[in-house]
C-alpha cells in the first residue's frame, strides 16, 4: 500500500465521556473569550460534547504530540489553523504537532467540516483542551521536581522550573495522565502573549500539493487496486431496461461489472479500461425515462406554486408602514454547482465483512451511518477515513462516490476499487445549490430612516446530506432502492433557506418569513454559505435601493441603520481603504458598489467596496478594485483569513456574474465546463485587497463563507450604479445585463 | 516633331490624370455642430442596432480586448493590414463631428467625412446598396453609442499603394454605387434576405473569391473565399457540405450559431453568428432563405428523409470505436492501426464518439463536418490546431487546441485520417504543405492568446 | 510497448498505446502532478509540458509521444527542494484546496520558457484555459509575477 494516510496512531481512542479524575485549575483563574462560548458547567467548542481530552491531544512516549480533529481539510487551511491553536496553548513548535482529521475510528464526531463552523467548535476545542493540557504537564511535572507549579513554565515541550531544571513533555506522561474529562474553564494564555496564533504560518499541505506529493484521496494507491467507473442514468430516476453485460465484460481488464437494478457500475484493472468499458456500457444501456422536470424559464413561479411550509422568523411591529418612499422588489437566485475541479472520488474496501472507504466526504460519521445502512451492516464494521479532495464548497457528490465505491467493492472483495466520476456525471449529477426567491418591501420615513420591511423567502432545502441511505444517489437506484430522507430546514439561528434572512439592520417595523418548500423538483443540498448567498444578495440590493430613496449616500445609509460597534467598524474600514466618497458620480458606465453582511448574524462580519464598469454594448462586467474588510474575531492565521476572502470574491464574482445550471423538462443540460462555464482569468477583477481586523481574546467566528453574500450584492449594486439599471435576478451575464440596459 | 508627340502624350496623361483626380475628387461635408444623442427616435435607434448587428460593424471596429466601436481591430489584407477605424461618436477620434450626409457618403461611397477615400477592406462595395433609411439607422444607431477617446491607427500599407488615390482607382473599376435595384418588399423572405445578402450582411465579402485586385469576381459569386486565412465555405451549388442546407438549419446555423447537422460556426465566422443572436428574428430567417436557395437545386431537392438518410450514412462511418463493433474496419490511413486511428482513439474519441452514452456538450458527426467534406484542409487544420473557443464566461462548445501538442506528422496523419474514414472523397493532397503555410500565417500574426 | 522520456528519464510503459498519458503518469510511473479534471480539454488540470510547450495529458495518446520530452510538477522540483515556480506558489501561499495548481504551474512554465518577462496581460491571456475554483487566481498571477521576476534575476547575475 502506498498511501499517504497516517497509520502510526493505531490505538482506539476512548471517545466516550468517562468518569476521570477531575482537576482544579484554580492556580489560572484568568479567562478569555475563548471558554466563554461554552455554556455554564461545560467546557467550550466541541469539548463540551467530547470532554475527555485524550479524545483531543495525545502524547506519546517518544514525544510525538497528536491533535485529533473531527473536522477535515477542504482546501480552506484548517489543519493548520487548528495546529496553530494546538502549538500555541502548549507551547511547541507548530511543526512537532502531527494533526490527524476526520475518521470514524480515530476521532471525535464532529460530525460535518461545513458552516464555518471550524474554527469555532474544533478550534476551541483545541485550544482550550491544549491550555487543560499544559496545566496538567505543569502539574505532574511540579510533583516531581517538588516544587510549587507556580514556579514552573512551559517552552519548547518542555515543563521549565525557574532554576534551569526541565522536564521533556514525554517524559511527564507515560500512560493515562491525559485521560481526563475536562474543565469548563481553561487556563488559557493571555492573547497579548500569543507567539503562534495571530502569525500568518505557511500552510502545512501547500509544499506537497504543489511537488506533486500524493495529497488527495484520487491519488491514493494502494497494491491489487481496481478501477472503477459508474455509468449514471441519462436523466434522474430513468430506470435501466436493458445493457449488454457481456459484451462489456469481454473488454480488455474488465474484471467485473456490477449491476444493481438500475445501478450499473464497472471494475477493471487499468483505469482507461475503466472509461473504455463504462462507455461500452452507456452505449448499449438503453433507460425509461421518467423524469418530469419544471420548464426552466418558469421554475421561479414553479417553486413558488408549490406547497410550503411557513415560518414567520421575526415579527415586530406594523411592516406596512407606508413610509414616504417605499420600494418592492423580487429577487431571484438560479441552481448553482460546486464544480469541483477534480470530480468526486472514493476508494473502498470490502473483506472479512469490513467495509473500509477512503473519502472526502465533508462528515465521516453520518457517511458511515448512511453506509451502514445502504449495506444493510452494523456501523462498527463500517470505518470511513477522510482523505482531501478538491476542494468541495459543501455537500458535491463526495458522499456518492462513497457509496459508489462501497457497492462494487462488495462485488470484489479483498480488493480496493477506486471509483472516480467523470466530469459530466459531477455536473449533472452533483446536489445543486437551490434556486430560491424572495418578495421584499421596505419604506424610508422622512428622516431618511428605514420604517418597515418585509421579506419572504421561498426555497427547498440546504441539506440533503447523508444520514439516511437514501440520500446516497447510488441507494436510491438499487433494486430495492431507498428513498431520500424527507427534507427538512435547517432552524434558525443559522438557518437554511433563511439563512440571514433577517437584516442586522434596525428597523422598527419588520417581518420576515421564510417559506420552506419540501418538494424538491431538482436535486439540491448544501452549497457554500447556504441560503446566505441569495439573501444577503437581496437583502443589500434593498438597503443599496432604500438608499436610494432616502437620497442617502449607501454606506452612510447603512451606518445609520447598524449599532453593532464591530460591524460599523469593518464596514468603515471598507469605505476607507477603497477610499469611498459619498454620493460620487462615476463617468458613465463606471460604478462602485458595497454591501455588508455578519454571515449567520453570528459568524465572521464581511464589508466589501468595489469598482467595475459595464461594457453597454454587450452587457459585459469588467471588474476593477475589490477591497474588503473582515472581522474573524480572535485572528488565528491572518493568510488563511485573507485567502478564505479573496477566493470567496473571486468565487462569488463567477457565481454572481455567469452561473446558473441548464435543464429542460426531461433532463440537465449543463454538464461540462463549456455549457457551464465559470470565470476564466479574462473575468478577473484588476485588484483585490482585504484588510483584516483582530480582536484579541475574542471568539473565533467562522469566516470561509462570509465573502459569498457581500459580494453578490456589492456587484449588483456596482451594476445598477454604473447603468442606472437594477437587477434583481441572478445571474448578472452579459445577455441579462444587455437585455435590462436595452439598446 | 518627336517632341511634339511627346508633349502630347503627357498632356494626354496629364489631362487623363486630371480627370481622374477631378473623377476622385471628394470634398469636405462640414462638420457636424454639438449632436444630441436623445434627438434620435428610440425606434430608428433600435432598427439600427439590429442592421448593425447584420453588418457585423462591431468585428473590425473593435479591438481586442477594446472597448467596442472604438476601433483598432487590425483587418489583414494581401496589401497590408488596415485597422477599423473608431466609429463612436467621440468628436476628436470617432465620427462625432459626421452628419448624417456624411455617413450615408461614406457608407455609399467609401470616403471619409473630410473627403478621403477608404480601402475597400471596408466593404462599400456591399454597403453601397443598402437604403437611405436602413443607413440611416446604423447611423442614429451609432452616434447613440458611448463616445470612446481612441486615436485611429493608421494602416500598414506599403509604397505606393499607401496612396489614398489608388482606392478611388479601384473603385473607378468595381465599385458599383448603390442602393440595391430590387428594393425589397419586406413581406418576401427571399427578396428581403437577397437585399441583406447582397448588401448589409456582406457575406460576398468572404464567401465570393477575389481577385489580384481584391475585388470579388462577380461571375463566381458565392463560391468560396478567404477570410482571416480560413476558407470560407461556398454557399452555392459548389458546398461541400455533407447533408444539403436547408432554410431551416441554415437559421438555426445564423441565429444560435450551431445547427445538429451541420455544426457549429467556428472561425471568423464565429463572430458572425455573435452578432445575428442580436439582430431581428425575421431578418435571420430571410437572410438563411436567400442564402440556402443559393445552392440551388440540392437545396429544393433537400428532404426530411434524404437529410436523415445523409445523416445515418454518417454514421455508420462513425460507429462506436470500442471494440464492440469493428464492422467497418478498413485499411491503409483510415485503418485502425494507422497513427491517425490511434491518435483520433487516445486524442479525439471523448467527445467526437457517436454512441450518444455520454451525456455531454457533443459536437456533430463528423461525417457530417464541412470542413472534413471540403476540397481543401485548410478549416480542418484550423480547427486541429486552435481548437475551439466560446468567448469567456458564454456557454459553447470547448475543444482545444493540438497545436503543440501533436508534431506535424501526426497532425498530417490525423487529418489524412479523418479525411479517409469520415468521407468517400479522395484524399487531399499536400496536407502538409498546406500546415506549412496556416503555420507560417500564424507565426506572422501576433502570439495567440487563447480567448 | 512505448518508450516515454518523463522529466529525463525513459520508461518502458506496457498496456494499451490509446491511453491517454495522464493515467500513464498517474497510473504506471506513480506521478500525482497531473490531475484528472475533465477528461475533455476544458480545465486544464492535466496540464504537462511536451517539448515546452503545455498540453493536456487527459487527450494524448502515449503512443504519439515517443522521442519527446515529457515534464511533469515533479520535474520541476521536490518536496523540501521546490523549483522556482513551486518555490514562488509556496511563497505567496497560492493555493486553496490545491487542486488545480499543479497545471497552473506548468502552464506558467510554459509561459515562462517562452516569454521570460510576460506583462500582466499576457499572463491572464495564456492562464486563460486553466480553471480554478477556489478563486485563488489573484494569487496564483502574484506567484507567476513573482517567479518571473526571480527568474530574471537569477539570470541577470554572472556566471561564477
Amino acid at each position: 500500500m502506498n498511501a499517504p494516510v497516517d497509520m502510526r496512531v493505531t490505538r482506539r481512542l476512548v471517545l466516550a465521556t468517562g468518569g476521570a479524575v477531575a482537576v482544579s485549575f484554580a492556580l489560572f483563574p484568568k479567562s478569555f473569550a475563548q471558554d466563554a462560548s461554552g455554556t455554564a458547567g461545560k467546557p467550550p467548542g466541541d469539548l463540551a460534547k467530547f470532554p475527555m481530552l485524550d479524545s483531543w491531544i495525545a502524547i506519546d512516549a517518544h514525544g510525538a504530540i497528536n491533535v485529533f480533529t473531527g473536522k477535515a481539510e477542504l482546501g480552506q487551511g484548517i489543519k493548520t489553523a487548528l495546529i496553530q491553536c494546538a502549538a500555541e496553548e502548549l507551547d511547541v513548535d507548530p511543526a512537532s504537532i502531527a494533526l490527524i482529521t476526520a475518521d470514524t475510528e480515530r476521532t471525535p464526531n464532529e460530525k460535518y467540516t461545513a458552516g464555518s463552523h471550524s474554527m469555532q467548535d474544533s478550534g476551541t476545542a483545541i485550544l482550550n483542551a491544549a491550555a487543560q493540557v499544559r496545566a496538567i504537564l505543569i502539574e505532574i511535572a511540579a510533583k516531581r521536581l517538588n516544587v510549587p507549579p507556580e514556579q514552573l513554565h512551559t517552552k519548547g515541550g518542555s515543563v521549565v522550573a525557574n532554576d534551569g531544571r526541565k522536564i521533556a513533555y514525554k517524559d511527564l506522561v507515560g500512560g493515562q495522565e491525559l485521560h481526563r474529562t475536562a474543565q469548563p474553564k481553561s487556563p488559557l494564555k493571555d492573547p497579548k502573549d500569543y507567539r503562534v496564533i495571530g502569525k500568518p504560518l505557511a500552510r502545512v499541505d501547500i509544499p506537497g500539493k504543489l511537488t506533486g506529493k500524493p495529497s488527495y484521496v484520487q491519488d491514493l494507491r494502494f497494491d491489487r487496486m481496481l478501477h472503477a467507473r459508474v455509468v449514471r442514468p441519462p436523466s434522474y430516476g430513468a430506470k435501466l431496461a436493458a445493457v449488454d453485460i457481456a459484451a462489456a465484460e469481454r473488454l480488455p481488464g474488465v474484471v467485473k461489472v456490477v449491476r444493481d437494478g438500475s445501478f450499473l457500475a464497472v471494475a477493471t484493472q487499468s483505469e482507461f479500461q475503466a472509461i473504455t468499458a463504462m462507455n461500452a456500457l452507456a452505449d448499449t444501456a438503453k433507460w425509461t425515462e421518467t423524469a418530469q422536470l419544471p420548464k426552466q424559464t418558469d421554475i421561479y413561479a414553479f417553486l413558488k406554486k408549490l406547497p410550503s411550509q411557513d415560518t414567520t422568523i421575526l415579527d415586530r411591529g406594523n411592516p406596512n408602514e407606508a413610509g414616504v418612499r417605499a420600494v418592492r422588489a423580487t429577487y431571484h437566485r438560479p441552481y448553482q454547482i460546486h464544480g469541483s475541479i477534480g470530480p468526486s472520488c472514493a476508494i473502498a474496501k470490502y473483506e472479512a465483512k469490513k467495509l473500509t472507504v477512503w473519502t472526502h466526504s465533508q462528515g465521516v460519521y453520518p457517511l458511515r451511518d448512511s453506509l451502514a445502512a445502504m449495506m444493510k451492516m452494523p456501523a462498527e464494521q463500517v470505518h470511513c477515513i477522510h482523505v482531501e479532495g478538491s476542494g468541495c464548497y459543501g455537500h458535491n457528490a463526495a458522499d456518492d462516490a462513497a457509496g459508489d465505491a462501497a457497492l462494487i467493492a462488495r462485488a470484489v472483495p479483498g480488493r480496493p476499487v477506486r471509483v472516480q466520476w467523470m466530469r459530466e456525471q459531477e455536473h449533472g449529477w452533483e446536489p445543486f445549490g437551490p434556486a430560491m426567491v424572495s418578495d421584499a418591501y421596505g419604506a424610508v420615513d422622512a428622516s431618511g430612516k428605514i420604517v418597515a420591511w418585509q421579506y419572504d423567502v421561498w426555497s427547498n432545502t440546504h441539506s440533503m446530506r447523508p444520514g439516511g441511505p437514501g440520500n446516497l444517489l447510488a441507494a436510491q437506484y438499487l433494486a430495492r432502492p431507498f428513498a431520500p430522507d424527507a427534507p427538512k430546514p435547517i432552524p434558525q439561528p443559522e438557518g437554511g433557506g433563511d439563512r440571514n434572512a433577517i437584516p442586522l439592520y434596525s428597523v422598527p417595523n419588520i417581518r420576515v418569513v421564510s417559506h420552506f418548500i419540501p418538494q424538491v423538483p431538482l436535486r439540491v443540498s448544501a452549497l457554500r454559505s447556504l441560503g446566505a448567498y441569495h439573501n444577503v444578495f437581496a437583502v443589500e440590493s434593498l438597503m443599496d435601493e432604500l438608499a436610494a430613496a432616502a437620497n442617502t449616500d449607501p454606506i452612510q445609509f447603512r451606518l445609520r441603520h447598524i449599532d453593532d460597534p464591530r460591524a460599523r467598524d469593518v464596514i468603515i474600514k471598507a469605505a476607507q481603504e477603497f477610499g469611498w466618497k459619498p454620493n460620487e458620480r462615476l463617468a458613465r458606465g463606471h460604478g462602485r458598489g458595497f454591501a455588508f453582511a455578519r454571515y449567520k448574524n453570528l459568524a465572521a462580519y464581511c464589508a466589501i467596496a468595489l469598482e467595475l464598469t459595464v461594457e453597454h454594448e454587450t452587457g459585459d462586467i469588467r471588474l476593477r478594485r475589490v477591497v474588503a474588510a473582515v472581522d474573524s474575531g480572535q485572528v488565528v492565521n491572518p493568510d488563511g483569513i485573507r485567502n478564505q476572502i479573496e477566493g470567496a470574491i473571486v468565487q462569488s464574482a463567477s457565481w454572481t456574474i455567469l452561473e446558473h445550471v441548464t435543464f429542460n423538462t426531461r433532463e440537465i443540460t449543463s454538464r461540462d465546463w463549456s455549457s457551464y462555464p465559470i470565470l476564466r482569468f479574462s473575468n478577473l477583477p484588476a485588484s483585490v485587497e482585504v484588510h483584516v481586523i483582530d480582536r484579541p481574546g475574542q471568539p473565533f467566528l467562522g469566516t470561509g463563507e462570509a465573502g459569498q453574500g457581500p459580494m453578490a450584492a456589492a456587484i449588483a449594486n456596482g451594476v445598477a450604479h454604473a447603468t442606472g439599471v437594477r437587477i434583481r435576478a441572478l445571474p448578472l451575464s452579459p445577455a441579462n445585463l444587455k437585455a435590462a440596459i436595452g439598446i | 516633331m518627336v517632341w511634339r508627340i511627346l508633349v502630347g502624350v503627357v498632356v494626354l496623361i496629364a489631362g487623363a490624370f486630371g480627370a481622374f483626380y477631378a473623377w476622385a475628387w471628394r470634398g469636405e461635408i462640414p462638420s457636424l455642430g454639438n449632436h444630441d444623442a436623445s434627438s434620435f427616435d428610440p425606434s430608428i435607434v433600435a432598427k439600427g442596432a439590429q442592421l448593425a448587428a447584420i453588418a457585423s460593424c462591431d468585428v473590425c471596429h473593435t479591438k481586442p480586448g477594446g472597448k467596442v466601436y472604438a476601433g483598432g481591430y487590425p483587418v489583414k489584407t494581401p496589401f497590408g493590414i488596415i485597422y477599423g477605424p473608431n466609429i463612436t461618436p467621440d468628436r476628436e477620434t470617432g465620427i462625432g463631428s459626421w452628419s448624417a450626409a456624411a455617413f450615408l457618403r461614406a457608407m455609399r461611397e467609401g470616403v471619409t467625412r473630410n473627403g478621403q477615400h477608404l480601402y475597400p477592406a471596408f466593404p462599400y462595395d456591399h454597403f453601397t446598396y443598402a437604403t437611405d433609411s436602413d443607413i440611416n439607422a446604423i447611423y442614429a444607431f451609432l452616434m447613440t453609442r458611448e463616445p470612446v477617446r481612441q486615436a485611429n491607427r493608421a494602416p500598414d500599407i506599403a509604397f505606393p499603394l499607401n496612396f489614398r488615390l489608388f482606392a478611388a482607382a479601384w473603385k473607378l473599376l468595381y465599385l458599383h454605387r448603390g442602393p440595391y435595384r430590387n428594393e425589397a418588399d419586406e413581406a418576401d423572405s427571399w427578396a428581403r434576405g437577397a437585399y441583406l445578402t447582397e448588401s448589409l450582411g456582406h457575406c460576398g465579402a468572404c464567401h465570393t473569391p477575389r481577385n489580384r485586385f481584391g475585388a470579388e469576381e462577380k461571375n463566381r459569386a458565392f463560391d468560396g473565399g478567404r477570410a482571416e486565412g480560413w476558407r470560407a465555405p461556398a454557399l452555392n451549388e459548389n458546398s461541400r457540405a455533407r447533408a444539403p442546407w436547408t432554410a431551416d438549419a441554415m437559421f438555426n446555423y445564423l441565429r444560435f450559431g450551431y445547427d445538429s447537422v451541420h455544426g457549429r460556426a467556428a472561425g471568423p465566422m464565429a463572430d458572425v453568428v455573435r452578432n445575428l443572436a442580436k439582430a431581428s428574428e425575421k431578418d435571420v430567417r430571410a437572410i438563411a432563405t436567400y442564402v440556402t436557395s443559393l445552392s440551388g437545386a440540392r437545396a429544393s431537392a433537400a428532404t426530411t428523409a434524404s437529410i436523415e438518410a445523409t445523416v445515418a450514412a454518417g454514421r455508420t462511418l462513425t460507429a462506436p470505436p470500442y471494440g464492440i463493433s469493428r464492422a467497418h474496419q478498413t485499411t491503409g490511413s483510415a485503418g485502425h492501426d494507422s497513427l491517425g486511428a490511434k491518435i483520433f482513439t487516445g486524442a479525439c474519441v471523448t467527445c467526437h464518439h457517436n454512441g450518444g452514452g455520454l451525456p455531454i456538450s457533443r459536437p456533430i458527426d463528423l461525417a457530417l463536418s464541412t470542413p472534413v467534406n471540403e476540397d481543401d484542409p485548410t478549416n480542418l487544420l484550423h480547427i486541429v490546431l486552435s481548437g475551439i473557443h466560446p468567448q469567456s464566461g458564454q456557454a459553447g462548445p470547448i475543444m482545444p487546441g493540438f497545436e503543440g501538442a501533436l508534431t506535424d506528422a501526426q497532425i498530417v496523419a490525423l487529418v489524412d485520417y479523418l479525411r479517409a474514414r469520415f468521407t468517400r472523397k479522395p484524399q487531399w493532397h499536400d496536407v502538409a504543405g498546406a500546415l506549412v503555410k496556416i503555420r507560417q500565417e500564424r507565426r506572422t500574426a501576433a502570439m495567440e492568446a487563447p480567448r | 510497448m512505448t518508450i516515454l522520456t518523463v522529466n529525463g528519464k525513459e520508461h518502458n510503459v506496457g498496456g494499451d498505446p490509446n491511453t491517454p498519458l495522464l493515467y500513464v503518469l498517474r497510473n504506471d510511473l506513480r506521478l500525482n502532478g497531473a490531475k484528472f479534471g475533465c477528461g475533455l480539454g476544458q480545465c486544464g488540470a492535466c496540464t504537462v509540458l511536451v517539448d515546452h510547450q503545455p498540453v493536456y495529458s487527459c487527450l494524448l495518446p502515449v503512443s504519439v509521444l515517443e522521442g519527446r520530452q515529457i515534464t511533469t510538477l515533479e520535474g520541476l522540483g521536490k518536496n523540501g527542494k521546490p523549483g522556482p515556480l513551486q518555490q514562488a506558489f509556496i511563497e505567496e501561499q497560492a493555493a486553496q484546496c490545491g487542486y488545480c495548481i499543479p497545471g497552473m504551474i506548468m502552464r506558467a512554465q510554459g509561459l515562462l520558457d517562452h516569454n521570460p518577462s510576460p506583462s500582466e496581460a499576457d499572463i491572464r491571456a495564456y492562464m486563460q484555459p486553466n480553471l480554478c475554483r477556489c478563486g485563488t487566481h489573484m494569487r496564483i498571477l502574484r506567484a507567476i509575477r513573482r517567479a518571473a521576476k526571480e527568474l530574471r534575476t537569477v539570470r541577470a547575475e554572472p556566471v561564477r
